[in-house]
């Protein structure tokens, strides 16, 4: 309990320091914000309405006071292009982003986890090769890249999928899942790539082990002994680097439903950027990281589950 | 270790080959075939690749082939400088946070921070405040990745401070820029030498990934990120036109990390190959 609440602590002055680089990188830019976001065609009144409107025109210290007591009751500041609060524009989108991202770690896993076992298994063989070379390939790949790959062959040439799109999942299973699988895929792929290398080296750490050879020994079946012993004992790094990853992944959302036009918070970014709607920029990069935080809290957290040393 | 024996390392050998040709390729652009990779030709658009364009050509006609291996020329530039900003910058704030305890607590902190943002909406956030421009793209990337640098380079300077040989110098009197230079940047250098490797290959993606979504260099600029973002809308039609670019990309992604792989096998004793 006492690590619980311990851990939960320590992340309040990594979101503070998260807010205050967010809120500071509008007031110090170098050059002026304003002008840059008003646009290339803008006219003096423009670029002055967009300075009130950011409040730029307002001592740096006030503005961060009035700016941080608005984030803590959830208000993030309106969106200059639809005039609407960015809190309820990232709720609107927010469903198809977890979607695709919850979709993408269960298929990183469900790949990840038996190719690291396998090439830690057959150490310096083929298989391991052949494993880690898709690793390392994978790793390589833009995300988007892999996108329009899968687009090409499963959508315009097999014909299997839908080129682009989304259906919430209201609209019943199959459709959600026809759209949602293969931007999923391209994210999940490029996610196991980095979490398979974690897991072969934690792997190859544990099966070194002396109680590896006891199991063995004492006439353990080779999946239980991989399962049930190493993989536990493997376990601390490849939670971490799933946490670790989770900020790729973030970086992959944005991406990825740009390629597939899924409407969620990432395009949601994307359509920010063209429009210059900083105060959306800024709610994003706020929200998204302290996702990331709360899942390596989690992440953290989880040790305990793994290892009894480590107190919940 | 000798630059010959890192060479032996197949992964060393073929990342390094493969990234020389590409260095080659981009400097060597104008004489390799290539037309202006701006030139536009209204009559042949979306033509897909042929013996007279190699990579086929783009929506207003435009030959891939000459954009593509100009696009060459921007990845590499913004991987080599973010990979040496960001050692460089990384290195002086994890020094000074390893040898000086306040400097260090509050450096932290904000490492803490802004490691915190995912690395591409941190560079969008800054872009979209100081305009699209390649010198912003870097200085956006870079921005991003001090923070692990600093973090491994105060790592290995707390460790090395505690260890017998460092403690012995110092006994024996050896002064501070001595001791820097005889004995923490040697120790430091393997490791941030593949620090930097995997930053050349971080940098390239992000910078793609940012042209791509928009907020990259200006859209004037041939870059990978750019072509791809192009020929998006026509995808179905013309997929050459995002698949050559792409292919580019990750065969230069891959060089730099196969040979970052290679380098932290030969150096870094914690990872030695089993």
């Amino acid at each position: 309990m006492r690590h619980l609440l311990g851990r939960l602590l320590a992340t309040i002055p990594v979101m503070v320091v998260v807010a205050v680089i967010v809120f500071a990188l509008l007031h110090l830019s170098p050059g002026d914000p304003a002008f840059v976001l008003a646009g290339d065609t803008a006219t003096p009144e423009e670029v002055d309405r967009v300075r009130a409107a950011l409040g730029l025109d307002r001592p740096f210290l006030v503005r961060l006071t009035e700016w941080s007591l608005n984030v803590l009751r959830g208000d993030l500041g309106e969106s200059i292009f639809f005039g609407r609060s960015v809190s309820e524009l990232i709720i609107q989108r927010a469903g198809p982003s977890i979607a695709l991202s919850v979709l993408a770690i269960a298929i990183a896993i469900a790949v990840a986890l038996p190719l690291g076992i396998l090439a830690a298994w057959a150490a310096g063989r083929w298989a391991d090769r052949f494993a880690m070379g898709f690793a390392v390939i994978g790793f390589s790949m833009p995300v988007y890249v892999l996108g329009y790959l899968l687009i090409f062959f499963f959508s315009v040439k097999l014909r299997w999928l839908p080129v682009q799109g989304y259906a919430p999942l209201e609209e019943g299973l199959w459709s959600f899942l026809r759209f949602l699988l293969l931007p999923a895929l391209a994210l999940g792929l490029v996610y196991a790539a980095l979490i398979a290398r974690v897991t072969r080296s934690a792997m190859l750490e544990v099966l070194g082990q002396d109680y590896m050879r006891t199991a063995q020994a004492k006439g353990l079946g080779t999946l239980r002994i991989v399962f049930r012993h190493a993989l536990k004992n493997a376990a601390i790094p490849i939670v971490t680097v799933i946490g670790i990853g989770f900020g790729m992944l973030i970086s992959g959302v944005v991406v990825t439903e740009t390629v597939f036009n899924i409407p969620g918070v990432g395009r949601l970014t994307v359509d920010a950027i063209l429009r210059r709607d900083y105060p959306v920029i800024q709610g994003v990069v706020l929200v998204f990281s302290a996702v990331y935080v709360l899942v390596n809290l989690l992440v953290d957290l989880s040790y305990a589950l793994f290892d009894p040393r480590v107190k919940g | 270790m000798s630059a010959r024996r890192l060479l032996r390392h197949p992964a060393i050998a073929s990342g390094a080959l493969v990234l020389l040709l590409l260095m080659a390729g981009a400097i060597l652009a104008p004489w390799l075939w290539t037309v202006d990779p701006q030139a536009i030709s209204p009559l042949s658009r979306l033509k897909p690749p042929s013996s007279a364009a190699w990579f086929g050509s783009d929506m207003v006609g435009r030959d891939l082939y000459s954009r593509t291996l100009y696009g060459a020329r921007i990845s590499l530039i913004v991987g080599l400088s973010v990979a040496c900003l960001a050692t460089a910058l990384g290195l002086a704030i994890g020094l000074l946070a390893g040898f000086n305890r306040l400097f260090d607590g509050l450096a932290m902190r904000v490492m803490d921070g802004m490691m915190a943002i995912p690395a591409i909406l941190l560079a969008v956030a800054m872009i979209a405040l100081t305009g699209a421009s390649l010198q912003n793209v870097i200085i956006a990337i870079t921005v991003s990745e001090v923070p692990r640098v600093a973090r491994l380079v105060r790592g290995i300077v707390l460790q090395l401070k505690a260890s017998p040989f460092v403690e012995a110098a110092q006994v024996v009197g050896t002064r501070f820029p001595a001791l820097l230079v005889r004995h923490i940047l040697p120790n430091a250098a393997p490791p941030l030498l593949v620090q930097a490797s995997y930053m050349f290959a971080s940098a390239i993606l992000v910078e793609a990934a940012l042209s791509f979504i928009g907020a990259g260099s200006p859209p004037s600029e041939p870059s990978w990120g750019n072509i791809i973002a192009e020929g998006r809308t026509v995808f179905q039609i013309a997929p050459h036109i995002v698949l050559f670019p792409g292919l580019a990309l990750a065969i230069t992604v891959l060089a730099v990390n196969l040979l970052g792989d290679g380098l932290r096998d030969a150096l870094d004793p914690r990872f030695e190959r089993r």
